[in-house]
């Protein structure tokens, strides 16, 4: 044990010997010493700020003991017709919304992608646009629709296309960005028109990677729409939340394995198609 | 002209066109198949989610509508009274929106603590034990595949209203979503300093302490900075479970036709969020720019 410590660490002759060395080593240390109080010292104000009592959080650590305790042996209880029924419409609200956002959003990518943009200002404008969609949540978006179009699940799907359009509208215009120019200047020195160069420059490099992109929310709006049910906008967050009102915690168990089987089952399904689209794998980091 | 131009025989060219316009019909049949495939499920996802575009339509001025109620009457005569009109309750929305801010940060701080203390058991190149890795990993995906909303529909069920539930429902799910990119993180990493340190008689907790936390330190603290980002977003609507932060507000307002609060809180958020955004993105091109240069 001593022999290891006299490798690892180096002694104070060593360190005699490359003053240089071991300044620096200092001065790493007193940075991150700094760093790590001053982190901890804003720890201790958040605590604070928000009212945060320890001895809260081992009484309702017990009591959310107590909870899970009660989740066993997980069960539908007589609704299994019913949550089955939610989780479809739970996949219908996850599949729509994708699937009309990919819609709305594939020409917007065009008139928000710096090469195929009619106008700087347009542009501007489509990006800030975007840019606030996107700051709202999409369980914010759900609330809105409730309002406009009543309960239900098409205002989740409503929800659920508007705020991914924000997001697709800017990852298909930087995918365009990202595009090789040369087929275009091909098509356009051939005689093309900017429409012809768009269809056979620029669609042809895209779409895969689009595919791979609408593939992969599909994924992730799946597990929206299991939540925006909460706010009244269907699917199986509804059913939900009503189980943990009612304190039946062995069907919130249940439902709870329901998604995650259903999140597995889909997100296999879109790997395996979205190696079918592109040949491999590239699912977009952030 | 065409003088440099190599002229196939016609019956060449012929076969040609004819294999080119086979291969152009097969990807237009693989095309519509997809196409009727995609119409098809619509159909019946259409008929599963209560899809009534005629309803859409018909109401739509309501959608349009919804937006003019929300924004403020602003009037140029008395422009400074109009806004603090509109922002009548602002010290008490501020005071929800640093709630906010805190409970993202003290839910990554958990997310960050949680990721980094497992992330080097599930690593496949500094993992100890197969089984542990194992464990470590389906845990981590079962934090991050619940979603942390429900999360925090349980925990207001047992800790009570607050922002407490709040923070350990975006933290969880911030475990889950930083082990995994720490893992890979810890992954990618060089092993030559892991073999020096391993060689030199190191332990576990001295290899990953000297061989491989300066190597990953710059990467996590960029993934942490991300997970920040969107912890803040999730804290603001946490609130419509009774988890605490300024979605609470927001959520009475919607719901109560507080139309002028509702755009309000909005744009609070909106500026917020794209602020923080703003900082965290140069912060984390500081970090890349530390990772290219080491």
């Amino acid at each position: 044990m001593t022999t290891r410590r006299t490798y690892l660490t180096p002694s104070p002759a060593v360190l005699a010997r490359y003053p240089a060395v071991a300044a620096a080593a200092r001065r790493y240390q007193t940075w991150a010493a700094m760093w790590l109080t001053a982190g901890l010292a804003f720890t201790v104000f958040s605590l604070w700020w928000l009212d945060i009592a320890f001895g809260e959080l081992g009484i309702g650590l017990v009591q959310l003991g107590k909870l899970v305790a009660l989740m066993f042996p997980p069960t539908p209880g007589a609704h299994l017709a019913l949550l089955l029924h939610a989780m479809g419409e739970t996949l219908a609200i996850a599949f729509l919304g994708t699937l009309a956002a990919a819609v709305l959003a594939f020409p917007i990518g065009f008139i928000a992608a710096s090469n195929t943009a009619p106008g700087a200002l347009v542009r501007f404008l489509t990006r800030r646009g975007l840019d606030t969609i996107r700051g709202v949540d999409v369980l914010i978006w759900a609330l809105v629709f409730v309002g406009v179009v009543g309960l239900g699940p098409f205002a989740g799907i409503l929800a659920i296309a508007v705020s991914d359009a924000g997001t697709f509208g800017k990852l298909f215009s930087e995918t365009l960005e990202t595009a090789d120019r040369k087929p275009v200047e091909g098509i356009v020195s051939a005689g093309g028109t900017k429409l012809q160069a768009i269809r056979f420059a620029l669609v042809p490099q895209v779409l895969p990677v689009i595919i791979s992109q609408v593939l992969y929310y599909f994924e992730s709006n799946v597990r929206s729409a299991t939540i925006i049910g909460l706010v009244g906008a269907g699917g199986i967050g509804l059913q939900l939340s009503e189980q943990i009102r009612t304190y039946d915690f062995d069907q919130v168990a249940f439902v709870i394995i329901m998604i995650l089987a259903t999140v597995a089952a889909i997100d296999w399904i879109c790997g395996k198609l979205r190696f079918y689209a592109i040949g491999r794998s590239t699912a977009p980091t952030a | 002209m065409a003088s440099g131009l190599l002229i196939l025989p016609q019956e060449q060219i012929e076969r040609l066109l004819a294999s080119y316009g086979r291969a152009v019909a097969r990807r237009r049949r693989q095309f519509y198949l997809v196409l009727i495939a995609l119409a098809l499920l619509a159909a019946v996802a259409g008929r599963y989610g209560e899809v009534d575009p005629a309803y859409l339509v018909q109401h739509f001025s309501n959608f349009t509508s919804y937006f003019g109620r929300i924004l403020p009457r602003l009037s140029y005569e008395h422009f400074a009274a109009d806004v603090a009109d509109w922002y009548w309750n602002l010290s008490a929305w501020l005071k929800l929106l640093v709630d906010t801010i805190l409970i993202a940060y003290l839910a990554t701080l958990i997310g960050i603590v949680g990721a980094f203390t497992t992330a080097f058991l599930t690593a496949q190149n500094t993992g100890p034990s197969r089984t542990l890795r194992f464990a470590v990993k389906r845990f981590h995906e079962f934090c991050r595949t619940v979603p942390d909303i429900v999360f925090a529909l349980l925990f207001v069920a047992a800790f009570g209203l607050g922002p407490l539930p709040g923070i350990l429902a975006i933290g969880i799910h911030s475990l889950g979503a930083l082990g995994k990119l720490f893992t890979e993180v810890v992954e990618n990493i060089d092993m030559q300093p892991v073999e020096g340190v391993r060689s030199a008689g190191g332990n576990f907790v001295e290899t990953v302490r000297f061989a491989v936390v300066p190597q990953v330190l710059a990467n996590f603290a960029s993934y942490a900075l991300l997970r920040f980002e969107i912890n803040v977003r999730s804290g603001t609507v946490i609130g419509i479970v009774g988890a605490g932060g300024i979605g609470q507000d927001l959520f009475v307002a919607i719901r109560k036709f507080y139309y002028t609060d509702v755009s309000a809180i909005l744009l609070m958020i909106i500026v917020t969020v794209a602020l923080l955004d703003l900082i965290t993105e140069r912060v984390r091109h500081r970090l890349a720019r530390l990772e290219s240069i080491r």
